[in-house]
């Protein structure tokens, strides 16, 4: 059930719950990111890169060398999927099958973990149902009818078209058929390595024990000797409005694509919004984004943002609306249109009524944690995240550690995305199998899937100064553009920029964004090097295939500058 | 667009470059970039407070830039600092502020267009006061600009004409009552009346709810659309020399509203002018229809349309006068089309288009209905497709729904011939015996291209088509 429509910005989204729940709605933009976390830890979490580090050396590192020598084991393990230690039904329950729910099972199979999942609903999750998966369906159709739609840059390949158009239950059983596949996918990984999926809600009963069942059917307990929450999040609703599912909609309903209004708002600007801003204007709809702060897309980097803006909102046909709550929003009935009431942020003052064919809801998205029997372990939800530390141990009301009970993904908030919640699986499967291991999530990767598409990885423009003026030490940024790249010329894509936030004094990379061409498959490159802890003065002399885009990066790097030119290896020894 | 983009002053990468001594900037400005003025007393009518814009030079091998965007509209109020206008150069994309306050009065270079380093693309005024006369420059001055300019300016030679904007026709205002209504317009139609510079609060919302869309503002803007609107009636590709000759001026009779045309109506005014090069001839013929309204009382219930039949019947009759399907593209042959695709005049929404029965003749009756339906559906909902309404070789209509009896039809440009279909209604009729009898008649008058179609051709033509209406069991077959 992690993370929403696509890996991106887990900002967006809590922010934006945030202020419609009413507190801190001028909370600065700068911590963003870490929303979730509390500024010290953000800190903390920086003291703590080398531990993650030595964590990689001892672990990460080795897993995947393990993998890749465990082959053989794997399919050993296939028809065992471990034996339990003594006392325990199971080594580890998970409660939730979505993308969070898999990896970690997945990992703990080859951990010779005896494993079970719990799925109330179906496998896959919000990811591969109602979220990242069919959006890129649908995406994948908006680009490509954006792209035939747009005469001058087809005339530019010396192409011609005729009118392009588009048959709307073909879209949509695109994105279903998409989401069939990808969860049957899921579901036979599962079942080949041996997961037992339980069906049914699962509920924490007491310390190492949890009961799965239907509602009001028969209920079974078992116990494991560790527990995963992965229960993920659903679509976040403020109050005062009224989703009726045909014209106020959420992304739940807005990925059947059962219409395509005329003029749709979409209630939030980050990257659900975003998305379906891009997937509904290239079917022919008119949109209004309505976003509570002061400028869109909030929780991009600043200049990213910008210029995202320039290509993404202002030449199609999108107008909006900044600095304004929607505080009732009516769906459409006895012949008249949706009406949405808005309100000045600051004022609260009435400030407009719009009147449109309809309304997404995409303010982003609330834990799915009610029902989980958290106060039989005592543990208190914080506006319905379940309290973790660092390595997604549960903490309790007492804000002690809860043993053998840990939660990943949406449902502890840290950074609501679907490979987040995978990579927290992974760490706690390692540290359940006695390795402890520290997620750097500065080195996630988060991308919107717009044409062209955003990318990111670690600080913001804006973070990385509040940073570095706390911690005394200088940032340089570098830029470069995919005007100069020969293959996006090719591609007629030149738009887009690269920008690397950095340290001049030891080439640390800070953070990566990327708006252009197939922004979130370069950004990998970055995030990786993050995560390896490799500096801008050894990766620059990495070669990248003439021509591709990933040059843009290649020229991101070379065009650093960093002071001393040492290189890391020797200022600080990093696992090989 | 504004707020957001005014909000960082500097430009990003003057900002993010300063604190590093050792990176090298992408962009390389010492100082912000802005906009270049001068004051050009070109003739002594021009105040010198109008203040042209310039291209600036945003690097030093940049030779010409691009207008990305104007972040401010024509009578924007700006004041010192604040960027007004997104310069694409060779490298990367930068917004210029403004060195003076004032008012943008005119924009000269539009989005999307380039200009030379130094180049004039605005016009700043200090008042507004001089706003006209800024624009009246730009439009003198705007030699490479587009028509669009031309069109806005105010041109003073133009007969008395009523303003453009806001053709008070009241028939499309379902809801009045209740006072002062909010004027609700689509996010495309405001960009759509900011670039045409329409008065948004005097187009009058055809939309769902009473809503502005952007075809209101586009007519009201009286431009042609984009597109979307299907470019309607047989267009064939060539197309002659414009109409533009000066158009006599009519004695204006007070009252009277101006609405400009529809891009349909506009397509329909340009075919029939160019229909009067053609030297056409009519030849008419009387069809008894007892047997084909037998024919059509059984096969009614089966989806079979009347327009299905006599486009049939008209297919059959082509298939055996190949030369009345033919066209004259050149004036110096004939050219005979390999398939007989059936256009048929269809009135819709003040407009005249011809959705086209292709290879009627091969096509069942009930396969032509069925596609004749789905034809009438998308013509509806504006979503023919172009080959769908362009590619017929002989055209049908018919008014006989409306009792009239017979009438003319002129004949549409790249065609042979039209077939103007008039009412079957009870006869009395003298046959060979010297009897008379009663039988349903109805008259049908073709006109045809001369150049290629000869009176023969067209009587040979003519009765096979009565042949075939009058027994017509072929047509089922």
């Amino acid at each position: 059930m992690n993370s929403a429509i696509s890996l991106s910005l887990s900002s967006a989204s809590p922010i934006t719950v945030r202020s419609y729940d009413g507190a801190a709605s001028s909370s600065s933009s700068s911590d963003l990111f870490f929303r979730n976390n509390s500024a010290p830890s953000q800190l903390r979490f920086c003291g703590l890169k080398r531990e993650a580090f030595s964590g990689c050396k001892s672990s990460s590192n080795a897993v995947l060398l393990k993998q890749l020598r465990q082959n053989t084991k794997i399919s050993a393990s296939l028809s065992g999927n471990g034996t339990p230690s003594k006392g325990f039904d199971y080594d580890l329950v998970i409660i939730g099958a979505g993308v969070g729910g898999h990896g970690a099972a997945l990992h703990a199979v080859e951990k010779g973990l005896k494993t079970a999942i719990i799925e109330g609903d179906v496998v896959g999750g919000t990811c591969v149902n109602r979220g990242c998966v069919p959006s890129k369906a649908l995406l994948a159709v908006s680009g490509r009818m954006r792209e035939l739609q747009n005469e001058h840059h087809m005339k530019s390949f010396g192409l011609q078209v005729a009118a392009a158009g588009y048959d709307r239950q073909g879209v949509a059983d695109h994105a279903e058929n998409l989401a069939t596949k990808i969860r049957n996918n899921l579901t036979n990984s599962l079942k080949s390595l041996g997961v037992d999926i339980l069906a049914g809600v699962g509920t924490v009963v007491g310390p190492q024990k949890v009961k799965y069942g239907k509602v009001g059917g028969s209920e079974t307990v078992i116990t494991a000797k560790d527990i995963i929450i992965a229960t993920g999040s659903v679509p976040f609703v403020p109050k005062g409005v009224e989703v009726d599912g045909k014209t106020v909609i959420t992304s739940d309903h807005a990925l059947k694509l059962e219409t395509v209004p005329e003029w749709i708002v979409i209630v939030g600007s980050g990257y659900i919004g975003l998305e379906f801003s891009d997937v509904y204007t290239a079917l022919g709809s008119e949109v209004t984004f309505v976003e509570a702060l002061d400028q869109l897309m909030p929780g991009f980097d600043p200049e990213i943002g910008k210029l995202a803006q320039r290509v993404l909102i202002n030449p199609r046909k999108i107008d909006y609306h900044t600095g304004v709550f929607a505080t009732k929003i009516t769906p459409a009935k006895d012949g008249k249109p949706v009406t949405i009431e808005l309100i000045d942020a600051k004022t609260k003052e009435p400030k407009d009524t719009l009147e449109v064919d309809a309304a997404l809801i995409a303010t982003g998205r609330a834990p799915f944690t009610q029902g989980l029997g958290l106060e039989n372990v005592n543990v208190e939800t914080q506006r319905g995240f379940i309290p973790v530390d660092e390595r997604m141990r549960v903490i309790d009301s007492k804000g002690e550690l809860v043993p053998h009970l840990y939660c990943i993904g949406d449902a502890n908030g840290k950074m609501m995305l679907a490979h987040a919640a995978s990579a927290q699986g992974i760490s706690v499967v390692e540290q359940v199998s006695g390795k402890d291991h520290v997620l750097n999530h500065l080195s996630i990767p988060a991308a919107c899937f717009t044409h062209p598409e955003i990318s990111m990885v670690g600080l913001t423009e804006p973070q990385a100064r509040e940073k570095a003026e706390k911690e005394g030490f200088e940032i340089g940024i570098a830029k470069t553009s995919f005007k100069a790249n020969t293959k996006a010329l090719a591609e007629n894509e030149g738009e887009g920029i690269a920008k690397l936030i950095y340290r001049p004094d030891n080439g640390e990379i800070l953070g990566v964004h990327i708006f252009g061409m197939h922004a979130a498959d370069l950004i990998h490159e970055a995030s990786n090097a993050i995560a390896l802890g490799t500096r801008v003065q050894d990766i620059k002399y990495a070669v990248h295939a003439h021509p591709t885009l990933s040059e843009v990066i290649d020229e991101l790097f070379k065009s650093a500058k960093v002071k001393n030119d040492v290189s890391c290896a020797v200022a600080e020894p990093i696992a090989v | 667009m504004s707020s957001s983009l005014l909000q960082p002053r500097a430009p990003p990468s003057l900002s993010s470059s300063s604190s590093i001594s050792g990176s090298k900037p992408q962009w390389r400005f010492t100082s912000p970039p802005a906009v270049t003025f001068t004051r050009r007393a070109r003739n002594s009518t021009v105040n010198a407070k109008i203040r042209e814009i310039f291209m600036p030079a945003l690097s030093s091998t940049m030779t010409e830039g691009k207008i990305v965007s104007w972040i401010k509209s024509e009578g924007d109020v700006l004041s010192k600092g604040e960027s007004v206008v997104v310069v694409e150069s060779d490298k990367a994309d930068m917004d210029v502020e403004t060195f003076y306050d004032g008012i943008l009065a005119a924009i000269v270079v539009p989005e999307g267009e380039s200009a030379p380093v130094g180049a004039p693309i605005g016009l700043l005024a200090e008042t507004e006061a001089e706003i006209e006369e800024a624009r009246a420059k730009a439009a003198s001055a705007g030699g490479s600009s587009p028509p669009k300019i031309a069109a806005d300016a105010p041109v003073a030679a133009s007969p008395p004409s009523a303003p453009v904007a806001a053709p008070p026709t009241p028939a499309a205002a379902p809801v009045v009552a209740d006072g002062p209504r909010k004027i609700v317009s689509t996010p495309f139609a405001k960009k759509l009346a900011k670039q045409h510079k329409v008065d948004i609060n005097k187009v009058v919302g055809t939309g769902p709810f009473g809503r502005i869309t952007p075809a209101d503002v586009e007519a009201a803007a009286g431009i042609t659309p984009v597109k979307s609107t299907p470019p309607p009636v047989t267009a064939p590709a060539a197309t002659a020399a414009a109409p533009a000759k000066s158009a006599p001026t009519f004695a204006e009779i007070p009252g009277a509203t101006v609405v400009p045309f529809t891009t349909m109506q506009a397509a329909v005014s340009k075919n029939m002018i160019e229909s009067l090069s053609v030297p056409t001839f009519r030849v008419g013929y009387p069809v008894m229809t007892d047997a084909l309204d037998a024919l059509y009382a059984k096969v009614k219930s089966k989806g079979v349309t009347m327009t299905a039949l006599l486009a049939k019947a008209a297919a059959m009759a082509l298939a055996q006068h190949p030369v009345v399907n033919a066209s004259c593209k050149d004036g110096k042959s004939f050219t005979y089309n390999s398939s007989i695709n059936i256009a048929v005049a269809v009135a819709i929404n003040g407009g005249l288009i011809t959705p086209v029965l292709q290879d009627a003749d091969k096509l069942d009756l009930y396969l032509l209905s069925e596609k004749w339906k789905e034809l009438v559906e998308k013509a509806r909902s504006k979503q023919l497709q172009p080959h769908e309404y362009n590619s017929g070789t002989f055209t049908l209509s018919n008014l006989g729904m409306f009792g009239v009896d017979r009438f003319d039809a002129i004949l549409p440009p790249g065609q042979g011939a039209i077939m103007a279909v008039g009412v079957s209604k009870p006869t009395p009729v003298a046959g060979k015996d010297g009897y008379f009898s009663v039988k349903n008649q109805m008259l049908v008058n073709v006109t045809a291209d001369h150049r290629i179609v000869y009176g023969a051709d067209l009587a040979a033509f003519l009765k096979t088509f009565a042949k075939i209406v009058q027994e017509p069991d072929s047509l089922t077959m």
